[in-house]
Parts: structure tokens; sequence; C-alpha cells
């Protein structure tokens, strides 16, 4: 079973998001980095770009595949996780503390209460392992 | 011997075999200061050595010529040697690409014939040889559809759709054409999500990359509402060739509303692939796409055959390589089109299809999980080990590694992703009967050995060359250049 720290806030396209002080910090999750399989390359957003929410905007890339990143709200990206270009095997090994992977700064903080809880995200992803 | 020396590694100083080395006298008219003044760092080995070290790399190779290899998508059927045969014949094999139209009827003509027999097959309205692989088929494919729209005064439909489950080449080629991409859901059952799809298409749509039979490999039924939907927005089909081989001489892409498609001759048309090819992407098109053809193509003028280019075709998107792609497998390509006749084609698809169920029917039998249980599986089908990966930690990866033990390729892992810890089967209409029947073996004694002695497979392969390989190091720090430890061997000489 993976881990969802109740504490975080989650997307349908797996991703978890954190408001700390006015931003929001952005990252996979566990069931996330689990799925993907051993991270290889991270593709890191352009600081000062405006996004909007569900937009692409990093690419994560693992031995099984490389998958877009979608911010989980519309806001200007603030700070990028550097440490990922030498080491990204921290999306796996750490994927809520050290692998984060960008910091938003949201237009709406909102859309930020707007997003799953991690009991709705849990949901979320074992309906969609039923599916399948 | 050591399987990890490379050449270099037996190198000795001044140790060569001199028989077959050309004369010096052949380099005279290369001028002075093109040569080089230093030795080049060539590995010094006498002849035995050399054909041994290749030889028994070459035993290394997992090939279709020595084992079942059922990857998925790919195609990996027998290369029948009658082909290789007639393309290896001298008047082919030593031609020019320069030589004069009049002394190059006979293959002219060859490529004639395939051109007819493709748009025959495929019952679109005329093909071009050009591309010289699958990738630059869609290319051209996509090159055609943006020519077409600009000639229509459409030039702002900017949006290639493509299903979420589709080959990775697709939304690639869509960018590279300039085009954005826009997905489309796949359903449950493995087919495209119509009413998601009915949101997607709008003026802005310039056309739809579909394979089908799908990635899911199953037939999109609903193919016929699919065409309507993309037609009356004004947008255009691509059909994506690589599972042809389920459908092939069965049904006609252009009888399913498609506008252009490309064939992977080097797929369905038993040419050699895999290790980088080379491969051939001819494209098919329907008649609004004809004046974009890719040149050059053959045509036929005062009883002789002909190359059309940008006079006789000025419209067209331009050359896909120097000459005409790659000539000698398309040469193989008609060989084996007129070993298999009209009917023979038939057989084709009624055995990769009979040949795939029957598999999926067995594993299912062994207790493995089929992706999509309600559907009749296509040329190829998936099967799910997440119910293993879930009951005994062993994952799809680890089952594609003890297969190598069975002297059997792995399946395609992973692909569509949509399907987790999947496996991707094509057995193809080449194999018999005992050989599939070794497969299901094969699976069901890894499940016995996933319950009973997991390591076997988690430390899989036990009976290879190479053991498991550490594929994080080898995408995280990629080295492919060789780099010799010393340059005295160079410098000695």
């Amino acid at each position: 079973m993976s881990d969802t720290p109740s504490e975080l806030k989650y997307t349908k396209t797996h991703e978890w998001a954190r408001l700390d002080d006015g931003t929001v910090v952005v990252g996979i999750s566990d069931y996330a980095q689990d799925a993907l399989g051993d991270v290889v390359f991270v593709e890191l957003p352009v600081v000062g770009d405006d996004v909007k929410e569900g937009e692409e905007v990093a690419v994560v890339e693992s031995v099984k595949a490389a998958s877009d990143i979608y911010s989980p709200i519309s806001g200007s990206i603030s700070q990028v996780n550097e440490l990922l270009d030498e080491q990204p095997e921290l999306l796996n090994s750490d994927p809520y503390g050290e692998g984060w992977i960008f910091t938003i700064s949201p237009t709406d903080s909102d859309d930020y209460e707007e997003l799953l809880d991690s009991n709705g995200y849990d949901e979320f992803c074992s309906s969609e392992e039923h599916e399948n | 011997m050591d399987n990890n020396q490379t050449i270099f590694d037996i190198s000795r100083p001044n140790r060569f075999a001199g028989a077959q080395i050309p004369e010096m006298g052949s380099l005279s008219d290369i001028p002075l200061h093109f040569l080089r003044d230093s030795s080049p760092c060539l590995p010094e080995v006498s002849e035995i050595q050399a054909i041994r070290h290749y030889t028994n790399l070459s035993h290394q190779n997992f090939a279709i010529d020595r084992n079942f290899y059922p990857l998925g998508s790919c195609t990996m059927k027998y290369n029948p040697r009658g082909a290789h045969r007639a393309a290896n014949q001298p008047g082919f094999l030593n031609r020019h690409p320069l030589t004069s139209v009049e002394t190059s009827q006979g293959v002219l003509q060859c490529l004639f014939e395939l051109q007819e027999i493709l748009t025959n097959v495929t019952g679109m309205d005329a093909v071009s040889l050009a591309p010289m692989a699958g990738a630059q088929g869609e290319l051209a494919g996509l090159l055609m559809i943006r020519a077409y729209h600009e000639s229509q005064g459409e030039a702002h439909r900017d949006e290639i759709i493509v299903p979420t489950a589709a080959h990775g080449t697709n939304p690639a080629t869509a960018t590279m054409s300039g085009y954005k991409v826009a997905e489309t859901k796949v359903g449950a059952d493995g087919d495209v999500d119509l009413e998601h799809l009915k949101q997607v298409v709008g003026p802005q749509t310039a056309g739809i990359m579909l394979t089908n039979p799908s990635t899911c490999a199953v037939f999109e039924r609903q193919i016929v509402e699919i065409s309507k939907l993309v037609h009356d927005a004004g947008g255009l089909l691509y059909y994506d060739g690589a599972n042809l081989n389920a459908i092939l001489g069965k049904v006609c892409p252009g009888d399913m509303g498609f506008d252009v498609l490309h064939l992977n001759l080097h797929k369905t048309f038993a040419t050699p692939h895999g290790g980088g090819g080379p491969g051939a992407g001819p494209v098919a098109v329907n008649g609004r796409l004809v004046p974009f053809l890719p040149i050059p193509i053959v045509g036929q003028r005062n009883n002789q055959f002909e190359w059309f280019g940008s006079d006789e075709i000025p419209n067209s998107i331009g050359t896909m390589s120097a000459f005409m792609g790659n000539t000698g497998i398309l040469i193989r390509a008609l060989s084996y089109a007129l070993m298999l006749g009209r009917e023979g084609m038939i057989r084709v698809a009624e055995y990769a299809t009979l040949n795939a169920n029957y598999l999926a029917k067995e594993l299912e039998k062994a207790g493995f999980k089929l992706a999509y249980p309600d559907r009749k599986a296509t040329h190829e089908f998936l099967i799910t080990l997440s119910d293993e990966t879930a009951k005994f930690g062993i994952r799809a990866m680890d089952f594609a590694k003890r297969l190598l033990d069975f002297d059997i390729h792995a399946p395609t892992t992973y692909f569509p992703l949509l399907v987790p810890e999947c496996f991707l089967i094509e057995p193809t209409e080449t194999e018999s009967k005992e050989q599939l029947d070794a497969f299901v073996h094969a699976m069901s004694t890894m499940r016995m050995e996933a319950q009973t002695n997991p390591r076997q497979l988690l430390d899989a392969p036990h009976h290879q060359y190479r053991k498991r390989l550490d594929e994080v190091k080898a995408a995280r720090e990629l080295d492919l250049t060789w780099q010799p430890k010393s340059k005295k061997t160079a410098q000695t000489k």
C-alpha cells in the first residue's frame, strides 16, 4: 500500500501539493513513483512561467516511460528543485520531501482547497486499479 | 573465452592479417592533405581471432532466427529466405542509384508493382515508397495533411488528436510537423471514448492519428463513427500501420475512412527488423492527398517506367532521402507479397489472429489475467501481471527477464501504460502450435516459481551471456563511446 500523507492535497494525475507560506509545493505521489519505477531524468519547469491548472509543466522519465507532470493550480512558477538534475532518484526515495519538483505562487489561493484530500486520492487510486 | 573482452583487449602490437588489405595504389588519387599522418587506433589481431570474436558476439544475439520473439506491436515474424535471395541478385545489389532509367527498367518495374500491390491491399488511391521508416512515413503523412489544409485555405487548423494509449511516435510526429497534440481518452473496453472525442474535435482539428487494431490490441469498433465525427469537423484520418498484420487483405484502411496511412514493411511484409532497420514506411493516400505525395514515385510514360519528381508532382511535400528509400528492403517486400499472393495475404491475417487468440485463451486457462477479457484478441493481446505483483512482489519486468532463460524473447512490457504491469504479446502467424504451447509452459513455470522460489525471477536471467543489467545506471549514465585504455597501440606503428 502506498503512502498518502493526510496533510497534503492531491490531483487525479498523481501530483501532490502542499501550501507553504502562500506558495504551493508540488511533487508526485508515492503511488506515482512506484508505478513509474526508477526515475532517470526530470525536466524542470522554468521559473517565472505563468501556468494554468492542468497544464503540462514538467516531464519525469523513468526506465519504463516518460510522463508529463501537470500543474495542480494556476499561478506562476516560483522555484524549481535543481537537485533533481543530478539526483532524479530523489523522486523515488523521498517523493514527499527532497523529491519536490517545483513551487508555484497561486493566482487564487482558493484553488488549493479544491484539490483532493488524501482519502479522496486513495479512493481514486483504488478505483483506477479496479478499472484495469 | 571471456565474454567481456572487447576486440581491443585481445589486440597485440603488430599482429595483423594482411591478406585482404587493399593495395595502397588504390588510395593514390586522394590528395595528400586528406591523408592522416598517424595510424588509426585499430585492433591488431589475426584473422581467426577476428572471426572468433565476431562469431561469438553474434551468438549473444537474441534474434528471430534463433528464438521465439513475441514482441507486441513489433511484428517480429520470420523473414523468408526466398525474399533475401531475390533482393541479393547482383543486378539489384550492385546498381548505383544514379544509373540511367533506360538501364534500370527492372528495378523500376519492381517498385512500380509494389506501389500497385500496396495501393490495392490498403484500399487507397496511390502509394509513395519514399519514406525510409515508420516514423518517416508518419512525418510524410502529417506533412501531406498540412499541405492539404493549406491548399484549402484552412492553415489555421493546428491540432492533431491522438488517443492516450497511442504509440509514442504519434504525438512526436505531430509535434515535429508543427502541430499541437490533443489527447482523447480510451474507455475501459479499449475503444476510443467517443463522448470525450466529441469534446476534443473542433474547427482547430487538422486530423486524428489512430492505430486499428489499437495499441490496446483490440479492434476499434467505432471507427466509422470516429471517421464521420472527424471528417464532419473538417479533419483528416491518419492510420498508423503498425498493426496492419491483423487485418492484412481482410479489411482495408481505405474502407474504414482513413485518408492516409503508412505501412511498416519491416513488420507486416516480413523484411528484416530490429537493431535499427533498415526500415521502409511507404505512405498510401486517397484522392485528395495524391497531389502532395513525397517523391520520387515510379510512373509509366511511353511504355517505359520513369521516376516522377517535382515536374510531375509539383505540389509534393518533397523528397524523404537522397534517392529511393531502402530499395533492397522494398524488393524483399515485393518478393514476399508475390510469394503470398492475394489469398496468402489473407492467410497472414487469419493465422496471426488465430495464434494470438489461441495463446490468449491458453494463458487465461493457466491463470493469467487478460487486460480485456471480453474482447477478442487481434494479432496481439495484453495480459496484466498486477495480481502477481500484488501477491508475490514479482513485476512484469522480472517475468520478462526470466523468460529469456526459457529461450524466449520477452514480449513488449509496460506498453500501453494505462494497463499496469502488462505484457503485449504478439506471436505472429509464423509460429507453430508447439512453440505457443512452450510459451504457455514457460509462463506457468514462472508463475509457480513466483510462489515457491521468487529469487529465480528477481535475479533472472541466469542462463544468458549477460545477467540482470542495471537499467537505471544505463539510463542515467549513458556512455556509448568506447575509449582506448591507452593510445600506445596506435603510436607504435
